[in-house]
């Protein structure tokens, strides 16, 4: 049986779109997969969508859709994507106005949706993990935006199985995407763990994209990247085995090789041996990543045990707001004077009742990144030609948190000699929780809308 | 000879852990870098940077030993003050490291 090709269109939802077009046209794939939801998109998605119903998807995706339908239209190439976020009906409806954008004479698009549990999560008041200063969901009250279950390839079945071109979905887990038309070409089962641990170990090398095929790994005069401007994605050749090659298209930039694979195979991993997933826990340590040749590796190896029995879902919630300035010193005595600006900054933020709040003062070029251990103090660092002075401030308001950038920006004529370059901002903080629900939480469905049709009957997932 | 000469490494962020990988260039280096990486030596390094717990996972098939740092992003990629909120520039720094090339022997 030939190999089902598959290949990452998108590694986080700003990305490159040039890159997943060459695949589209020229990768010969069954599926291209979009893997575009971080962690608190949705949330920010949902505030969006509270501001206009419309709305609540990834702002890239008729741009995409415009970019690689026609391809994938002509050539029987399934688009998956998880850029429904917040709203994924009405996501479906952009792309089916795209398709008529681009004169298509058909195309069906099945939405899955399921995965928001707020309702759930505020009715039996779960326990939040990764919180500071809640320890149940209601203490977080009217602050709590958003709460979406981590949905498994289980829950993207019935919408393959409709034949659908397109499958858009909100919060899933990131390899559940590739692993979903794994399952539905090769007839996986839901308890075959050896093989759904094989897929997501495809979805996961594959889920960002260029990270596994040459991006994020070049360090000129020791690991060199052969034309990084063109990086091209990725695809994996997967066997009904599930045993897969990950490779990229010829004439791209980028290398595949052991190190660019291993590296993206840890990437945000924990335990190795325990990467749990909605569908299964997928086991890792026992990966072998075989050179066969330029820009062609062979992944094997990865098993699986059966899946863990609640769902983990993300909850989004307004965390205040961060104000933030920067200034810029060069020359003779850069450091010293942007170092008397912190100082000067720090007495103004007690002047404004700021000197308790939580706050990071730092030069960059000197210690911003890491500290004054790995940073400040080492000597060949010590005395650079140019710093610039950062201060952040944690604030209860908007109102305080504009004053931190204002404070920066008045060392123009109020602090040391020869700062420029000021810049400010103010952001409200959208920062996530974690917390475990039971599977009975969700209840995916599929409905599947047609180009020219109404919407048609949702189907029970 | 430094850490970067023989290895890469990258990392990233899962709530307020750090990932870290280092990958040996060569597998035949991948035994110095799991005498000198221990979790102690990697918590050692970031010491005022990573606040909690280091553990290590090794896969020698691979040439690559694996961390999971503690309380090392702020409190979290989403709420952090920080500049480079992921972590994503902790990989390099341990690229510094010194190696003993004795210890290769």
């Amino acid at each position: 049986m030939k190999p089902f090709r598959i290949g990452a269109g998108a590694g986080y939802a700003g990305d490159r779109i040039d890159p997943a077009q060459a695949l589209a046209e020229r990768g010969n794939l069954d599926a291209l997969v979009f893997e575009c939801l971080a962690e608190r998109t949705i949330a920010l998605a949902q505030l969006r969508r509270a501001n206009d119903p419309g709305h609540g998807y990834d702002p890239l995706l008729q741009a995409r859709m415009r970019a690689v339908l026609p391809a994938c239209v002509r050539q029987g190439v399934r688009v998956i994507s998880n850029m429904g976020a917040a709203n994924p009906e009405a996501a479906g409806q952009a792309v089916l106005a795209v398709a008529r954008e681009l004169g298509l004479p058909r195309l069906r698009v099945a939405v899955v949706t399921g995965d928001d549990v707020l309702g759930w999560v505020r009715a039996h008041d779960v326990a939040l993990m990764e919180c500071p200063g809640a320890a149940r969901a209601s203490e977080l009250g009217e602050r709590l935006i958003s709460a979406n279950a981590y949905l498994g390839a289980e829950a993207l079945l019935p919408a393959l199985a409709t034949g659908a071109e397109v499958v858009i979905t909100g919060r899933v887990a990131d390899p559940a995407l590739f692993l979903a038309p794994l399952m539905h070409a090769f007839g996986w089962h839901a308890d075959d763990w050896p093989q759904l641990g094989q897929g997501v170990l495809v979805g996961h090398l594959l889920e960002c994209a260029a990270q596994v095929s040459g991006g994020y790994l070049a360090d000129p005069g020791n690991l060199d990247v052969p034309d990084l401007h063109d990086v091209g994605f990725p695809l994996a050749e997967v066997q009904r085995d599930g045993s897969a090659v990950i490779t990229k298209l010829d004439g791209t930039g980028g290398r595949v090789d052991r190190l660019s694979c291993t590296a993206q195979l840890l990437y945000e991993i924990e335990d190795p041996a325990r990467y749990l997933q909605p569908d299964v826990v997928a086991d890792f340590s026992g990966v072998q990543l075989q050179e066969l040749g330029p820009n062609r590796v062979r992944a094997t190896g990865a098993s699986g045990q059966p899946r863990p029995a609640q769902l983990k879902a993300t909850l989004g919630y307004r965390d205040g707001w961060i104000g933030e300035g920067q200034i810029s010193y060069a020359g003779p005595g850069a450091r010293e004077r942007g170092a008397l600006a912190l100082e000067v900054l720090a007495h103004r933020m007690r002047l404004l009742g700021l000197g308790g709040a939580e706050q990071r003062a730092e030069l960059i070029g000197v210690d911003a990144l890491h500290g004054p251990g790995l940073g400040a103090d080492r000597t060949p660092y010590s005395t650079p030609y140019e710093v610039r002075a950062r201060l952040a401030v944690r604030c209860a308001s908007r109102e305080q948190a504009e004053r931190v950038g204002q404070e920066v920006e008045a060392l123009y004529v109020n602090g040391p000699a020869a700062g420029g370059g000021v810049t400010q901002s103010v952001r409200e903080v959208v920062a996530v929780a974690s917390a475990l629900v039971p599977r009975q939480a969700v209840q995916p469905r599929v409905q599947v809308l047609e180009l020219g049709a109404g919407p048609g009957a949702g189907l029970g997932a | 000879m430094k850490l970067q000469d023989i290895a890469i490494a990258r990392s990233g962020d899962k709530g307020d852990r750090a990932t870290l990988s280092v990958i040996a260039h060569h597998l035949a280096d991948y035994p110095l870098l799991e005498r000198l990486l221990t979790a102690e030596r990697v918590k050692a390094h970031y010491a005022g940077v990573v606040l909690g717990e280091v553990e290590r996972y090794t896969l020698p098939h691979l040439g690559a030993v694996h961390f999971v740092m503690h309380e090392a992003l702020g409190g979290g990629v989403t709420r952090s003050l920080a500049l480079d909120a992921h972590g994503k520039g902790l990989s390099a720094s341990l690229l510094g490291m010194d190696v003993d090339p004795q210890s290769k022997a």
